[in-house]
């Protein structure tokens, strides 16, 4: 789950992460006052779940309340990345000397958790590891011990010879550890932290992502979530126990298990047209799971056709057929259904089927893909 | 042979009282499974589908001599679990659960690791050995002795795949399902060693998804360490970046993880990649032809 840089920014504060003063607004009217308050220039800074905020045009400087109010004109309610800027963060504007990166997150790979800093601060950290992975400092944490003050010194090291910086790096990243480690993250970025022409640091951006099998432990994250920005449908989907992605295309999916339902919209796109989502029905398949996803789908106005793509394991086939068609039974459905099901008892499964007016019946995912791009194509 | 689960693998099932622990206890007898004992704290001294239930592992243990682990434990007290079976000398633990906190999963494959157990999962199908053992939640019916190992980070397309070896009449050796979380016990890399290993297994079919790089470490092992032939199929060619696909473990974050990525690498490696599920069984023919 992913937060925004105001929030992120009192999580930090609260931890003693020295950040420039800054205030949360939704009016231009506020981001004026918010200037004028502060008396100095400000930043005034797009809040969206998405990176290259900069670069799309949605950070600006501002040396005046009018031009801060002029800015946040710009900026709200305008579309950056495709999303509706509904807030800004107005900061204090600070000297910038040099810029560094920090962050804290799982290495999946070394299966640790995995302190970096950079010296490179200010671009996009995964371009500085494709280019330029020499310039990635990083210490990976023992599971068991957590990270020690001794371990941030000599990693802050790799970034200045400066003594008193580094005493306040090291310190900066003892506390975006602890942030990570107590709130469950699976990542805590500063980018950039900043050395500003008087010789003081500052985290110019803060940046937290929770790891969504830990929000239980955490009621106080999980009301930071901003719903109105997620996706209608992904949250139905959600409260209905079912794995929903919305896609661009029209073949609505449904499918038992994540990675057939992967494989499912992967065989749509390769003969030639394009999935309106992934959706993983969950265990078991029953009438009720399959007739939820129906419902999900459907509200879906792209959808032209739908995939049912059901391996029958434990739940035999015919199990399954029967579910299918008490869902069906229950709702209006205008749309062509190509449904395959496959595994245990599948001929059985198949004969429920046939002959149900809308309904085609594939042998194969091939088939079953196949059959959903004709459709939608004639 | 096969490997990690055969006829001498004697089962203790954690969480053994619950609904999910109590109906593949059932499905794993019947499959010939040896089930010898089931923990569930507060509950020994029951018994379920005629297996014992013991208070602790340690007690399971020592009575049953159980040397394989499988947890079905709801995700907060799934880890608890883990240290449980390891602390008490069992050496492979397979955990079905999902759901379990990452960093919570960071701090338990490091302990395991450091008893020297071995985990299979989470959020895993777990593991079978045709004809010995299943472990796992897999349908035991659409497998086949045989002699092709299968390793897979989901749980449903690897019933796919495997159903359609099947029905060609390609038997397998033994299918591991690694599980489909950022940090999981056992890699792709820890299942191909084994298999490399094993005189029971002829070629091997892995079966990978967008997220992480376990796809690209596996294809530079194969490439350098094995000898016996490796088909790979990536799901998630059509996956958007920052989405997560239902596992916890298939997300494109920050450019990396991507299908075509790791396609590339098996591919640079010259190791085959199927289009589809159904292409593996032509991939596979072609590879034990080639071998014969």
């Amino acid at each position: 789950m992913k937060i925004y840089e105001f929030q992120a920014y009192e999580i930090f504060t609260r931890r003693g992460i020295p950040s420039p003063w800054g205030e949360v607004a939704k009016t231009s009217e506020e981001v004026k006052k918010i200037a004028e308050k502060l008396g100095r220039p400000v930043v005034v800074k797009a809040q969206v779940l998405v990176g290259g905020r900069g670069k799309a045009g949605g950070i600006k400087l501002a040396s005046t309340p009018e031009e801060a109010y002029r800015a946040a004109e710009r900026i709200l309610n305008s579309k950056l990345k495709g999303i509706l800027v509904k807030r800004v963060f107005v900061k204090e504007s600070v000297s910038i000397k040099e810029e560094y990166y920090l962050g804290v997150t799982v290495d999946r790979a070394q299966k640790r958790v995995v302190v970096m800093v950079s010296p490179a601060g200010g671009i996009d950290i995964e371009e500085v590891a494709r280019t330029n992975p020499g310039k990635i400092f990083k210490f990976y944490v023992n599971p068991l011990l957590g990270f020690k003050s001794h371990e941030a010194n000599e990693l802050a090291s790799a970034l200045t010879k400066d003594k008193n910086l580094v005493k306040g790096i090291a310190k900066i990243l003892s506390g975006l550890y602890r942030i990570f480690e107590e709130m469950d993250s699976s990542l805590v970025e500063v980018n950039p932290l900043v050395i500003t022409e008087e010789g003081s640091l500052f985290a110019l951006d803060a940046k937290i992502i929770f790891d969504d099998n830990a929000l239980y432990r955490h009621p106080e994250i999980s009301s930071l979530r901003d719903l109105e920005v997620e996706d209608p449908l992904e949250v139905r989907a959600k409260e209905a126990g079912v794995s929903y992605v919305r896609l661009e295309g029209n073949i609505g999916c449904i499918v038992n298990g994540a990675g057939l339902a992967m494989a499912t919209m992967d065989l749509v796109k390769h003969y030639g047209a394009e999935p309106a989502n992934f959706l993983d029905v969950g265990g078991g398949a029953s009438s009720q799971q399959v007739g939820k996803a129906l419902d999900i789908v459907l509200s879906d106005k792209q959808v032209r056709a739908v995939l049912v793509n059901i391996f029958g394991g434990i739940t035999r086939c015919d199990i399954v057929a029967e579910g299918l068609i008490q869902a069906l039974s229950k709702r209006e459905m205008n749309l062509p259904l190509i449904i395959r099901l496959t595994g245990t008892n599948e001929e059985e499964g198949r004969k429920k089927l046939k002959g149900i007016k809308g309904i085609f019946l594939a042998a194969t995912m091939n088939e079953a893909a196949k059959k959903a791009m004709e459709v939608v194509k004639s | 042979m096969s490997i990690l689960v055969n006829s001498n693998t004697r089962l203790l099932v954690q969480g053994i009282t619950g609904r999910e622990g109590s109906f593949h206890t059932r499905q794993m007898l019947d499959y010939g499974t040896k089930v010898i004992a089931g923990v569930t704290p507060g509950k020994g001294g029951q018994q379920i589908e005629g297996v014992p239930v013991y208070d602790t592992v340690k007690e399971a243990v020592g009575d049953m001599a159980a040397n394989t682990s499988i947890i079905y434990v709801p995700a907060r007290f799934a880890t608890e679990a883990i240290y449980e079976a390891t602390d008490a000398g069992i050496k492979l633990i397979v955990c079905i659960t999902e759901g379990i906190p990452t960093l919570d999963m960071v701090k338990a494959c490091y302990y395991v690791n450091q008893k020297g157990s071995k985990l299979i999962g989470p959020n895993c199908a777990g593991v079978i050995s045709p004809g010995k053992a299943k472990v796992g939640i897999m349908p035991g019916s659409i497998h086949k002795e045989g002699n092709l190992g299968v390793v897979s980070r989901s749980g449903t397309l690897t019933y796919e795949v495997v159903y359609n070896l099947t029905k060609n009449d390609f038997g397998q050796s033994t299918c591991v399902s690694i599980g489909g979380d950022p940090v999981i016990g056992s890699s792709f890399i820890d299942i191909l060693e084994l298999f490399e290993e094993d005189s029971q297994t002829k070629a091997i079919v892995l079966i990978g998804e967008i997220g992480g790089t376990d796809e690209e470490e596996a294809a530079k092992f194969i490439h350098l360490k094995m000898r016996k032939p490796v088909i790979a199929l990536v799901a998630g060619k059509t996956a958007p970046p920052g989405k997560r696909m239902g596992h916890a473990g298939a997300i494109i974050s920050g450019g990396t993880g991507t299908a075509e990525e790791k396609i590339k690498t098996f591919q640079k490696f010259s190791i085959p990649v199927a289009e589809s599920p159904l292409q593996v069984v032509d991939l596979v023919s072609a590879v034990l032809d080639e071998r014969d």
